[in-house]
């Protein structure tokens, strides 16, 4: 079934404030395989000159409300799990997230297009910390496998 | 440590490898670690039989975040300014990764020296499962 198009343009926000926490930063930084002193030890990320420990790159996407940004557990816009791939991700970051940063991230469901059989999602994220500096932006491309809406002829025709 | 901009040439590669025989355990601790519970990583059972693939498969963003250490350990910490990939093709467990970066630019962006990269991983048949570019800031 086609994706809501209804979705198109509405924006997502952290409801609180997403707080960087030190053990996050170390846990995520393990689930990455990245053993860098930044990432683990405090005194090591002070002595590079960082307030606290440094998150990895990628790191932000935990900071994205919802599943990848997008209101996942909402029956209305349609997505199936089981259908959705990831195309692409993009980040421009304008400084590494450390702990103790509080972020606020807003996600927006810019389009969602038909692509032969498959609907592209395209959602693009902005993260600034509590006190309005941008910290980074992103873009999200997800692809839901054979829910583009059908080109049937109109009902009673073309079946015969 | 940091990259110069007279040390760089355009077309030299850095080659790293990432992960030899990825766990389905890895799976679940980015699972956790990123709150993304999307059960087609980590519920086999799930995997196959609502959504017919062979089993779990790992997250996308878990191949990107393995991928941005290769990045992070050649062009220093704190230097990345841009990361954007695209997924090419699945990553399952017992998949061996490595991520090979190519300098394709070191040009200079509003007074700052920056290096563009190419990135690429791939698996253990060769088989791109991840292109994408970077960009770095360097002295």
């Amino acid at each position: 079934m086609p994706l809501n198009q209804d979705f198109v343009g509405r924006r997502f926000v952290s409801p609180v404030p997403f707080q960087v926490g030190r053990e996050h930063i170390r846990q995520f930084a393990r689930a990455v395989g990245d053993d860098n002193p930044l990432h683990h030890d405090v005194e090591a990320a002070k002595a590079a000159g960082y307030p606290d420990l440094v998150a990895p790159p990628t790191f932000l996407v935990t900071a994205t409300p919802g599943a990848l940004g997008l209101p996942t557990d909402d029956p209305a816009l349609g997505l199936d799990y089981t259908l959705i791939v990831h195309g692409e991700q993009r980040f421009t970051l304008r400084r590494p997230v450390v702990a103790g940063d509080e972020l606020i991230a807003t996600s927006t469901l810019t389009s969602i297009r038909t692509a032969g059989r498959n609907e592209v999602l395209v959602t693009t994220y902005q993260y600034e910390t509590t006190s309005g500096e941008e910290v980074a932006v992103g873009t999200c491309t997800l692809v839901s496998r054979g829910t583009a809406p059908s080109r049937d002829v109109p009902a009673g025709e073309g079946t015969r | 440590m940091s990259l110069r901009s007279g040390d760089l040439t355009v077309g030299e590669c850095h080659t790293r490898l990432l992960t030899q025989d990825l766990t389905r355990t890895q799976l679940v601790m980015y699972a956790g670690a990123s709150g993304d519970f999307n059960p087609l990583h980590t519920d086999d059972v799930y995997a196959r039989e609502a959504a017919g693939y062979p089993g779990v498969f790992a997250h996308g963003m878990l191949t990107m975040g393995l991928t941005a250490r290769a990045l992070t350990d050649w062009v220093g910490d704190g230097r990345l300014t841009r990361y954007g990939v695209r997924f090419r093709s699945q990553v399952w467990p017992g998949d061996t990764l490595s991520t090979r970066l190519t300098v394709t630019a070191v040009r200079d962006e509003s007074g700052q020296s920056v290096v563009d990269l190419d990135v690429v991983t791939v698996n253990g048949a060769g088989d791109e499962v991840l292109r994408g570019y970077a960009t770095a800031r360097v002295d």
